[in-house]
């Protein structure tokens, strides 16, 4: 069975929101329709967003970190949020995994907001329904787009090209390889919700210095060295032998 | 709304759908997109998957550019202020087109048939200088200035002045094959894209970095190691760092030796005019801009002087010897070596704040990487003296910084520092090095000048010269015959020498004070000077809207171009709405600041994807009707008949001179476009951007890529595609002549043009042709007791200094600004992470909210740049975040220092390159009083302009229903 989901680089992700807007660009034009914006110019603007970058400094001066943490719908092979819909709006679908709401069903209760364990469902005030990201499943299998861009738009936006998309039940995959050998991991595994996207954690890379390579013969000081001094003034041997 | 809600996720709504490509515009990065329009409005942005510059990727900024282009701060009309109302009231009536020119018209040709310099034309954007600059020339004013003066202009000058070229448009770091990167200062908005997708590859194929960096926002949160320096102190560091390289020997001494002036001998007779400059073989009189080949070595084989790169010859670095005639001379290394010598670790601890340890760690790790890891690759070369190599080699140890270096008094010398310490790591134009970017490398300095003096000047004529230029010696400056300015901004004169971008965060203050003189007209583009663009905002308002005692403006008549509502605008007298880039052609030009990959030369265009909105022009457009009105002879025939119908045409057309073959665009020239660099006007130039993704590539051949300041095959390519008139090396200038010739005039030794007596000191200290630290000029001058912390602004990846600030989405992620502090600060000064606290300069305070962070250097306080407005600016709300919540950091910025032993109204800049020295501010903080629920100092709420939309409560956009349903 396949499963769609997005590996998060954290180790390169530079915290610039280019995902945020990307993903709001493509998904207010689609088929759900608008994704609305309230006070657009005034106080307070909050508008509905699949995806948001949340920054958290971690440590104390001057072992500080800084990371970017960017956060959408993990797409749970477990999603609490199916079961409490009353309606059967919110579904997982059994092709791809993708969790999905259907709008046609959905009535605004905000059940499944409230059931999901990271936040990642916002409702439109105005239009009563329950949106998410929805791994732009009205792209990734979409013929008329250039087989390279059947990707959430997110993905093909990122500069540091920390989103990675693919199948996490496939073995072979890019992402599968990479959750196994760089240490991936889902959110709060504690819940049982079984997240399908994973996070990929800092890497340091350090330089190890030895103390001979500070002292090597082919330093260039020793090119310095004068090759030709003046004859001494003072007695030598060479005035004073009787050979 | 009424677009309904859909079962099926996957089904595209209906809709007429279009692609076409085009550059972006959202900041200066300028990656190629691809726009998907539905039903003629902006359905998607994306990247150009086939752009060599974002290959396929874009960022916050680009993907909302929908929001830009559906603002309501824009402007549609062109206004006139109200007669009777003050500039700053915003009140105005809409104007024809026609009327506009004619206004134009005639108070420009009144001006220019008198005393053209009466004119100015600032530029907030320098990546039209060529068309800008060009219609300022032709004009004949040198009241000129860009963007580049008060953003980074000591990163272009310092690096140009010593290694040829610079960071950004002009070179970068090669992280494809680096292994050390080292970033320091905030550099975050120049290159972004570029820089993003480098640094994730560079992390991937296992490389090190290291931020430094008194803040740790942006790339600094990836850097495997983050050493936290205060401000102002990089030299210190950077110095040290170059001590302890030279102490361990761990240089580049093959690279320095043939490819530096590090070997070279100089002058060490105190006595003598030559004091401090090369011995040559002959002085020749002017030559020119590049080095004659003539300087002398001191060969240790022979041990005795010999002309440089004589066969066979193999200089010391080091050491003191005497000529036949008794000269005293030193290898210009030895110099260094003696000037650095003061720095130890244990001393730039001190001034930094970084452990002795770690600096000295940071130079082991530079010179044992660059000097163990190094890079071979198998391609042929040969250099300027006719040795042929096998192999280009490269050190793999980059760098990049922009304006956290940049925005210092000190800047100009601290570039010069990191510029040798990149060149003794023997890392230019190497491999996994610093690499250049075509037009460069070019000759040290550069051959463009300004006039000398006001003979350049004269009516109903071109401008003598450049308007702006990189001067070799003081003969270059452009002064009156008493030693006086000639420019408004006081630029080329002893007070800036080499101020290669202008100051135009002086000219109005400068035209306000009628210092040096009274102008008439002040034209601004894309500047937002009554806000975030001047220092010293408040009095800068002030400046603009005061009368002399007749009533008039001291400033006469101002012209704003802008396509937003931006606070600017309110002080206009005339304002001319410009329209957005989705709405106009323009070019990335070779002519100025093309986006050339390190392999070889790349320009591009921008098309128009949608209609202009309203009356909107493209101010190109603009340029192009007031220059052939005026007949400035750019855009005239010789029978005084208009030249160009319009922009298109006149980048289609124009040539440098007739016949030159060189124009704006490099690509598909000739008459059937199979030319490129240099040929006759292609009359379907436009069409075959527009089919080739709006960009041309030009791939250098491998053995051209490389060591290009000394490699004979790419100089002479250079030369015959016309990038540089001489083919000679272009040695790195680890010591600086051209600096120790201002050095020797301030001392009186040098014939010729001598600063004023104020000056002296100030030339002297400063044109030290060995790079060396300072404190800056404001740290000297302030209490430093009283006011102990350093203030810098840091750029947010998501917004753009202030393009932004009407973007609904971009909004939502900065809508105001803190003041980051370290929660040491709140424990000493009795504020809590939330409160409302006053940040206070010698110069004036704001009240601004504070932040804790413990990604700060304790002695510095942040902010984001530019994420406070002025209330009611870019039809935003009056409650609206940015002017309540928001700040501008400044308002605590003089742009004059206080007045000190230099004189009174001494530009806060870099005494070099009158760079704007933002970040020299030293603050103090406290918790703020109960005495006012916002940020201050605020300022009266800015009018809705006459043509500009009505803000909506809130927004559904869909593309191709909204326009449609007008506001809400």
């Amino acid at each position: 069975m396949t499963q769609l989901a997005l590996i998060i680089d954290l180790n390169v992700c530079v915290g610039c929101s280019a995902c945020v807007t990307s993903c709001k660009e493509w998904n207010t034009s689609g088929p759900a329709g608008f994704m609305s914006d309230d006070n657009p110019y005034q106080k307070d603007p909050n508008g509905t967003f699949f995806n948001r970058v949340q920054t958290y400094e971690v440590g104390e001066f001057p072992k500080t970190e800084t990371v970017h943490f960017p956060k959408s719908c993990l797409h749970c092979e477990e999603p609490p949020c199916v079961p409490v819909c009353p309606t059967g709006a919110s579904y997982k679908r059994e092709k791809d995994g993708i969790v999905l709401v259907d709008y046609d069903k959905c009535i605004g209760c905000k059940y499944c907001s409230w059931a999901c364990p990271y936040g990642a469902r916002e409702i439109d005030e105005h239009q009563k329904v329950m949106k998410k990201c929805t791994l732009c499943v009205d792209r990734i299998y979409d013929e008329s787009l250039p087989e390279a861009e059947r990707k959430p738009a997110c993905v093909l936006a990122c500069p540091t090209n920390a989103r990675l998309f693919g199948d996490v039940h496939d073995p072979d995959s890019h992402v599968s390889n990479l959750i196994r050998e760089e240490g991936g991991y889902p959110l709060m595994p504690e819940w049982g919700t079984q997240p399908s996207n994973h996070y990929l954690p800092r890497r340091k890379t350090r330089f190890t210095i030895h103390q001979d390579e500070l002292v090597r013969v082919d330093n260039p000081l020793n090119k310095e060295q004068k090759q030709h001094h003046e004859p001494v003034t003072s007695p030598t041997l060479d005035d004073n032998s009787f050979i | 709304m009424t677009t309904s809600v859909i079962h099926d996720a996957t089904k595209q709504p209906e809709g007429r759908i279009e692609n076409k490509n085009t550059t972006c515009y959202m900041c200066a990065c300028r990656c190629g997109i691809r726009v998907t329009l539905r039903d003629n409005e902006v359905r998607y942005i994306q990247g150009n998957p086939d752009h060599p510059l974002n290959k396929g990727v874009i960022c916050a900024k680009g993907a909302s550019g929908i929001m830009k282009q559906y603002s309501p701060a824009r402007l549609t009309k062109p206004l006139m202020r109200k007669p009777g109302s003050d500039r700053g009231d915003a009140e105005f009536e809409e104007i024809s087109w026609d009327k506009a020119f004619g206004i134009m018209e005639e108070r420009l040709a009144e001006i220019r048939a008198t005393d053209p310099k009466k004119f100015t034309l600032i530029t907030g954007r320098d990546q039209m200088q060529a068309l800008t600059g060009m219609f300022a020339k032709n004009y004949g004013t040198p009241n000129y200035s860009a963007h580049g003066g008060f953003c980074s202009v000591n990163m272009a000058a310092g690096m140009i002045y010593s290694i040829g070229g610079s960071f950004w448009e002009f070179g970068g770091p090669d992280l494809e094959r680096s292994k050390l990167f080292v970033m320091i200062g905030t550099a975050e908005d120049h290159h972004s894209n570029p820089m993003k997708i480098a640094i994730s590859q560079f992390k991937r194929n296992g490389g090190r970095f290291i931020s430094i960096n008194p803040v740790r926002t942006g790339y600094s949160a990836i850097a495997d190691e983050w050493v936290p320096i205060k401000p102002g102190t990089d030299n210190a560091l950077i110095l040290a760092i170059v001590r302890e390289l030279i102490e361990t020997g761990l240089y580049d001494r093959d690279f320095l030796q043939d490819y530096s002036n590090a070997g070279q001998l100089v002058n060490c007779d105190e006595s003598s005019e030559e004091h401090g400059m090369f011995v040559r073989m002959q002085v020749d009189a002017e030559l020119g801009c590049f080095d004659e080949q003539n300087q002398l070595w001191w060969d240790r084989h022979t041990n005795k002087a010999v002309r440089t790169h004589t066969k066979d010859a193999d200089p010391f670095l080091l050491g003191e010897f005497t000529l036949d005639d008794g000269t005293p001379v030193k290898p210009s290394f030895q110099l260094l070596k003696e000037s650095v010598e003061e720095y130890t670790p244990e001393w730039a601890e001190k001034v930094t704040g970084i452990p002795a340890d770690t600096i000295r760690r940071l130079a082991h790790e530079m010179g044992i990487v660059a000097r163990d890891e190094k890079i071979e690759l198998p391609i042929a070369w040969t250099d300027t003296w006719g040795r042929e190599h096998q192999s280009v080699t490269g050190n793999p140890v980059s760098f990049h910084a922009m304006r956290g270096l940049a925005a210092h008094s000190n800047g100009f010398q601290t570039i010069r520092g990191l510029s040798i310490l990149m060149s003794i790591l023997g890392t230019i134009d190497r491999p996994g090095g610093f690499r250049h970017k075509a037009p460069f490398p070019r000759p040290i300095p550069p051959c463009a000048k300004t006039p000398r003096g006001p003979e350049g000047v004269q009516p109903n004529t071109p401008l003598g010269g450049m308007p702006l230029g990189f001067p070799a010696s003081p003969d270059d400056l452009f002064l009156n015959d008493d030693g006086s300015p000639v420019r408004l901004d006081k630029g080329f004169s002893w007070e800036y020498p080499l101020s290669a971008h202008g100051l135009m965060h002086n000219a109005i203050t400068n035209a306000w004070r009628g210092d040096p003189y009274k102008i008439d007209t002040m034209m601004i583009f894309m500047a937002n000077m009554a806000w975030n663009s001047s220092m010293n905002t408040a009095e800068v308002r002030n400046m603009l809207n005061d009368k002399d005692d007749n009533g008039e403006y001291k400033i006469p008549f101002l012209i704003v171009a802008d396509a937003f509502h931006s606070e600017t605008v309110a002080f206009a007298d005339l304002v001319l709405p410009d329209t957005t880039y989705l709405e106009r052609h323009d070019v990335m030009s070779m002519l100025d600041r093309p986006i050339s990959e390190f392999d070889g030369p790349v320009d591009s265009v921008r098309v128009p994807v949608v209609p202009p909105k309203g009356d909107c022009k493209p101010f190109q457009e603009v340029l192009i009707e007031l220059g052939s009105r005026l007949k400035l002879p750019a855009f005239t025939n010789e029978d005084g008949s208009r030249k160009f119908r319009n922009y298109p045409e006149f980048i289609t057309n124009f040539e440098t001179e007739p016949g030159s073959g060189i124009g704006f665009l490099a690509g598909w020239r000739g008459k059937g476009g199979e030319k490129f660099m240099k040929g006759e006007p292609n009359p379907n130039q436009w069409e075959m951007y527009e089919k080739n993704n709006c960009v041309y590539q030009y791939h250098l051949p491998a053995s051209y890529q490389y060591m290009r300041n000394w490699n004979q095959g790419y100089l002479t390519w250079a030369q015959d595609h016309r990038l540089t008139r001489y083919d000679e090396p272009i040695n790195i200038h680890i010591y600086s002549e051209v600096l120790q010739k201002f050095r020797l005039a301030a001392q009186g030794k040098r014939p010729g043009r001598q600063p004023p007596a104020h000056l002296r000191k100030r030339v002297e200290e400063h044109f030290n042709p060995l790079p060396f630290y300072s404190e800056t000029l404001e740290g000297r001058l302030t209490d430093t007791q009283k006011y102990p912390l350093n203030a810098l602004t840091q750029r947010p990846m998501a917004m753009y200094h202030s393009w932004d600030s009407q973007n609904a989405w971009l909004r939502q992620i900065h809508a105001h600004n803190y003041m980051h502090v370290h929660p040491s600060l709140g424990a000493k000064h009795g504020f809590a992470d939330g409160d409302w606290i006053y940040v206070e300069s010698m110069h004036g305070k704001v009240r601004c909210l504070a932040r804790f962070s413990e990604a700060v250097e304790p002695g510095t306080v942040w902010t984001w740049n530019a994420i406070g407005k002025a209330k009611g600016a870019w039809n935003l709300s009056d409650d609206a975040n940015e002017s309540q919540q928001g700040f501008l950091l400044n308002h605590l910025i003089a742009e004059e220092l206080p007045t000190n032993e230099c004189g009174e109204h001494i530009s806060n800049s870099d005494p070099v390159t009158g760079q704007a020295a933002w970040y020299d501010v030293r603050v103090r903080v406290y918790k703020a009083e109960d005495d006012a629920d916002c940020t201050l100092p605020q300022f009266d709420s800015m009018k809705v302009l006459p043509g500009m939309s009505t803000r909506r409560k809130w927004l559904g956009y869909f593309a191709g229903k909204f326009d449609k349903k007008g506001a809400k």
